[in-house]
């Protein structure tokens, strides 16, 4: 099964096995602007992506309306 | 990545400090901070009534329950700004900035800008003419005019807002890309108060949008995830996503921006030529070329220190 990878509508997926730092980077997202959650759960980048994980990324973005 | 403080496992990791904590840890370092910078920036003291702009992102939301867990007296200002965007984005906003507050038993005044002015931002920016056909302009103009407005007429000493360093940073940025002088010397965590209007402070100047974030979702802070529509496309997204790519690859990077721009200010250092004369420097003895250390320049002790390594 792969990894799904979802940042607001969209969803990418990865190969198992993979570290979360070179999965943002291979679906092109900057790692600096997401928190990736696994089950409502923060996780690092040098976590290690497994079969079935569906990682939600939250962006960390806003246009400055504090 | 381990936990700095206890060794379980971290769920934040700081690049620019150097510093990875588990939720629990990060829960008790983010208030540390902030209550480090309030007093580091003099920003206003326990006997003073602080009213804090709420918008019902993560960032004032953050700022809001920072404040009440350290025992500030913050109460809250909400504008309704009439923005629907077809996402009800003001109407969710303002739910999600009177829920917290309800279940904080926190006060929130509660201004409606349609009410106040006849018209809610988005019609008030088109008949005006101003900002190029985007309220942005209008809107920043309004929720100047009316948080001043408010916190005088309600007695309030400060006004905070939950700007975090990105939002500095990516002004600062836009500022240096034009050189805009006034504004660059205006900037800060802290503007004093003037003409009768509240002191404006900016607790959260010195954390990364990343941080806030990180902050709202351990803390299981509900916030609109909704950009305002009219955000989408906006140039502060543009210098925040191009100093996140910068950030990558050069941790600290962002924080070394804003933190050197603000040390320069403070010195005087900003736009004030350079006296030659005072910079004090020496001919080199070997080479007679200017140096600024009473010793060999630069140049000659590096040549001299490749002799003695050859030389071995
Ligand atoms: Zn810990
Ligand atoms: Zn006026």
């Amino acid at each position: 099964m792969p990894v799904k990878l979802i940042l607001r509508n969209k969803e990418y997926e990865v190969k198992p096995g993979m570290m979360l730092l070179d999965a943002l980077k291979k679906i092109g997202v900057v790692p600096e602007s997401v928190i990736a959650t696994r089950n409502g759960e923060m996780i690092l980048e040098d976590e290690i992506l497994k079969d079935g994980d569906v990682i939600k990324l939250v962006a960390v973005i806003s246009g400055g309306m504090w | 990545m381990k936990c700095k403080k206890c060794g379980e496992k971290a769920s934040v990791n700081m690049r620019q400090h150097k510093l990875a904590l588990c939720k629990e840890h990060y829960l008790e370092w983010v208030p540390e901070q902030t209550e480090r910078f309030i007093k580091k920036y003099e920003m206003f003291t326990r006997d003073e009534k602080i009213l804090v702009a709420v918008s019902g992102g993560k960032d004032s939301l953050a700022l809001w329950d920072i404040l009440h867990r350290l025992g500030y007296q913050a109460d809250g200002l909400y504008l309704g700004l009439g923005i629907d965007g077809g996402i009800g984005y003001s109407h969710e906003s303002q739910r999600l900035a009177q829920k917290f507050a309800d279940e904080r038993g926190l006060k929130l005044h509660v201004v409606d800008i349609e009410k106040e002015y006849g018209q809610p931002i988005p019609v008030l920016s088109e008949i005006s003419h101003r900002g190029h056909g985007k309220p942005c302009a209008v809107c920043g103009l309004v929720k100047r005019h009316e948080m001043n407005r408010i916190a005088r007429d309600l007695g309030y000493a400060v006004l905070a807002t939950g700007h975090n360093l990105d939002d500095e940073a990516a002004v600062l940025f836009g500022n240096t890309l034009n050189w805009s002088s006034e504004y660059l010397l205006r900037q800060g965590p802290v503007l004093p108060s003037s003409d009768g209007l509240a002191r404006k402070v900016k607790p959260l100047c010195r954390f990364y949008e990343r941080e806030m974030t990180a902050y709202a979702l351990a803390r299981g802070i509900e916030y609109i995830y909704e950009e305002c529509p009219y955000a989408d496309g906006s140039q502060s997204i543009y210098y925040k996503e191009l100093l996140n790519q910068l950030e990558t690859t050069r941790p600290g990077a962002k924080l070394t921006f804003y933190l050197r721009f603000l040390e320069a200010r403070k010195r005087g250092d900003l736009f004030i030529e350079q006296n030659i004369e005072h910079a004090h420097l020496h001919a080199c003895p070997k080479c007679g070329q200017p140096t600024s250390t009473d010793d060999y320049c630069s140049f000659c002790r590096m040549i001299e220190k490749v002799n003695a390594v050859s030389a071995k």
